[in-house]
């Protein structure tokens, strides 16, 4: 938890500007309590989102027979989706966007009250959250949250100073992957991937958001350059990123946009060591001539993506919108998603559902891990220019996205 | 309609109007078409320049109405102008490319083949059109692999492999091939256009066969090379799928940047300040495309 005196100040002085301010876990600002879970106030000491006064419904009433959500795709398969219908008689209109910035752009303006819902990724929730476009979620309302793992049930990429702003849906850790042929011994370490024996060989995502991998490998492998999250940088602190992401180009065979790229590298040899998804260890492993290969967590720890359900600030179906968020967070949609998607489910219980589905899948997407595990994951959040100290000198997504442009060269 | 009805004398006396003022004539039936035009095309060309001098908030992502330059002045910083020109460099590569292998092509499907020939190789030629623009690439992906199907060969010949996937090497490959049918038409149309006379009339004058390529066919094939290399290179400056899909790392072109910027990182403004940048490319190239003489047989 990063608190400082500093913070205080801000959000004193965010109030004074005329910003809402609520949220009980906002220290000195009580002026209208908030439902919100008493769990690790995540983001606390951050500036109030406009949307934050807007007191989220206390009941769901009768649905009003449709649904319109924006969704990756994958996230609306009739299998979970029509038994959905026929319970709540909700229709569902799905349309699936490609990108974060599609989503968000999708979104603007509370997406127009065209859309209720929306499945935003970690790297775009703090966006929405602060443009306005979504509002507050009562979480009393939704039975399931409380068997959703702990750390997913106010993570800071959808919970402000205590309020959240959606439930959590599905997410993946980022895993090392590596081709057993080419490591008898199983590589520990982030390392390898910076390593000039493997040059050429190298597969790593195609994301701006992929600097947080490196800047976690710096702040275990280099702790005087001070990162504490590494989604919160500054200037100094991208810029060693930065130069250490450059050392790393000439060794990538590939920045992939799409796990098939990656999956197709691993299967004819292109690439031996990468950053990855469950989805492609699982791929190459299944895959019609099994590539030997495996997904480990390294000793510095991972990122992970974590999606979330938020509710549009101008829902006209927001019982249904309601009504969705109390299903999909069910154990048995929850795993069918999961091993569809090839991701890890957030409801604790949707394990044993998943074994029944398909024998093994539980562990296999690690839906029963330690404790540790989870912990060790640092969800991905948009980078913003608010450290959550109280200091703005942060290095935000457009940052971010120039520096992943200058790796790439 | 009987003659004499209100409607009917009109339309009547519209017409007679017309009649009398042919330009005001011309102008009602091309104001429409006009009208679109300007909505459609430049008024949206000048949102999207409007839109590069705004900027976003940091914070929320919002775009801000203020007016700077801001977005211009960061294309000078690192990584654009590598990119910028590895762009050009490309779209030249590819645009040459095209030329060199459309020429000889079109030539013998004009000059040299039967007319059933003709007709196949024309079918040949845009028959990659009719499959969807990523299938064509992905193909591509599968050609260039290490154990793909060009190893095979070159190994079935006893030459070593060639590890080409994933560089700037497989994108001029994959660019040349994909834009090649749109630099042979405009070819094939202009050489078509050739008399046979004029050849005939050289080789009357003593010029042999590559005097009369050189300063009789070739000069009037000039025009359709400038037309098929406006869209070799300017198809070429706006793509982003290829690259990212052939392309390795450090193959960054000016259309992934534009993606990326509004894709990613939802910064409007800066991918319309960008996409400024071929718009400037391409009125350069158009220019010097008019001073040797590119339009004037258009």
């Amino acid at each position: 938890m990063r608190f400082h005196r500093s913070s205080l100040i801000a959000v004193a002085a965010v109030c004074l500007i005329g910003a809402a301010c609520g949220g009980s876990s906002s220290p000195g600002t009580s002026t209208d309590a908030q439902p919100s879970s008493s769990s690790t106030g995540s983001g606390n000491g951050l500036p109030q989102p406009p949307t934050a006064t807007i007191a989220p419904a206390t009941s769901i009433g009768a649905g009003e027979g449709q649904l319109n959500m924006i969704v990756w795709e994958g996230y609306a398969q009739p299998e979970w989706v029509k038994p959905f219908e026929t319970q709540t008689g909700c229709k569902v209109n799905a349309k699936y966007d490609g990108t974060s910035g599609d989503m968000v752009n999708d979104m603007k303006d509370g997406g127009g009250g065209q859309y209720d819902l929306v499945s935003a990724s970690g790297d775009a929730s703090l966006r929405l959250i602060y443009d306005g476009d979504v509002v507050p979620v009562n979480v009393s309302l939704i039975p399931d949250y409380a068997n959703l793992m702990p750390q997913l049930q106010s993570p800071p990429h959808n919970t402000i100073n205590g309020i959240h702003y959606g439930i959590s849906v599905q997410w993946g850790p980022n895993v090392l992957l590596y081709d057993k042929t080419t490591f008898p011994t199983a590589p520990t370490s982030w390392s390898v991937l910076y390593d000039q024996a493997y040059s050429g060989k190298v597969t790593v995502p195609d994301n701006p958001i992929q600097i947080a991998d490196a800047a976690l490998y710096l702040s275990k492998t280099k702790p005087a350059l001070g990162i504490k999250d590494p989604y919160e940088l500054t200037k100094a602190q991208l810029a060693a990123t930065v130069a250490l992401l450059k050392q790393q180009r000439p060794l990538v065979k590939k920045y992939w946009g799409l796990a098939s790229d990656q999956i197709d590298l691993f299967a004819n040899g292109g690439s031996t060591i990468g950053a990855s998804w469950p989805y492609q260890v699982n791929a190459l492993k299944g895959a019609k001539k099994p590539v030997p290969v495996i997904g480990v967590i390294p000793k510095e720890g991972v990122t992970g993506w974590a999606d979330t359900w938020m509710l549009s600030s101008k829902a006209k179906h927001p019982n249904c919108a309601y009504k969705w968020m109390q299903y999909i967070t069910k154990p048995v949609p929850q795993a069918q998603q999961a091993i569809y998607f090839g991701e890890t489910p957030v409801n604790k219980k949707a394990c044993a559902v998943m074994n029944t589905l398909s024998k093994g899948s539980c562990a296999q997407y690690s839906a029963n891990a330690p404790e540790s595990f989870y912990n060790s994951i640092k969800f991905w959040k948009t980078p913003i220019a608010d450290c959550g100290n109280g200091q703005k000198n942060c290095t935000d997504l457009k940052a971010w996205t120039t520096a992943w442009q200058q790796v790439k060269g | 309609m009987t003659e004499g009805s209100p409607r009917g004398g009109a339309l009547r006396s519209l017409s007679r109007f017309s009649w009398r003022r042919p330009g005001l004539k011309t102008f009602g039936q091309i104001s429409a078409p006009v009208a679109a035009f300007l909505f459609v095309y430049v008024a949206a060309l000048v949102a999207l320049l409007i839109q590069g001098f705004w900027t976003t908030d940091s914070f929320t992502g919002k775009v801000i109405h203020s007016w700077n330059l801001d977005n211009f002045r960061a294309i000078a910083n690192d990584p654009y102008p590598t990119i910028i020109l590895r762009t050009v460099l490309i779209a030249s590569a590819v645009t040459i490319t095209c030329m060199l292998l459309a020429f000889p092509y079109a030539y013998f499907m004009v000059r040299i083949a039967g007319r059933r020939l003709r007709l196949v190789l024309l079918v040949a030629t845009v028959l990659p059109l009719w499959v969807s623009y990523l299938v064509r690439v992905y193909s591509w992906r599968l050609i260039l692999n290490p154990d793909g199907a060009l190893n095979y060969f070159l190994n079935r010949l006893g030459l070593p492999d060639l590890n080409i996937a994933y560089t700037n090497w497989a994108m001029w490959l994959v660019f040349t091939y994909i834009w090649f049918p749109f630099m042979v038409l405009p070819v094939y149309a202009s050489l078509e256009r050739v008399p046979y006379s004029l050849i005939e009339a050289s080789a009357d004058l003593g010029g042999r066969g590559f005097t009369t390529l050189r300063r009789v066919i070739l000069p009037l094939a000039v025009p359709g090379l400038a037309a098929g290399s406006i869209f070799t290179f300017s198809l070429t400056l706006g793509d982003y799928i290829a690259p990212s899909l052939v392309g390795g790392p450090g193959s960054s072109l000016i259309g992934t940047v534009v993606f990326e910027s509004l894709g990613l990182a939802n910064n409007a403004p800066f991918a319309a300040a960008f996409a400024m940048v071929p718009l400037g490319i391409m009125a350069v190239y158009l220019m010097l495309m008019k001073r040797l003489g590119a339009f004037e047989s258009l």
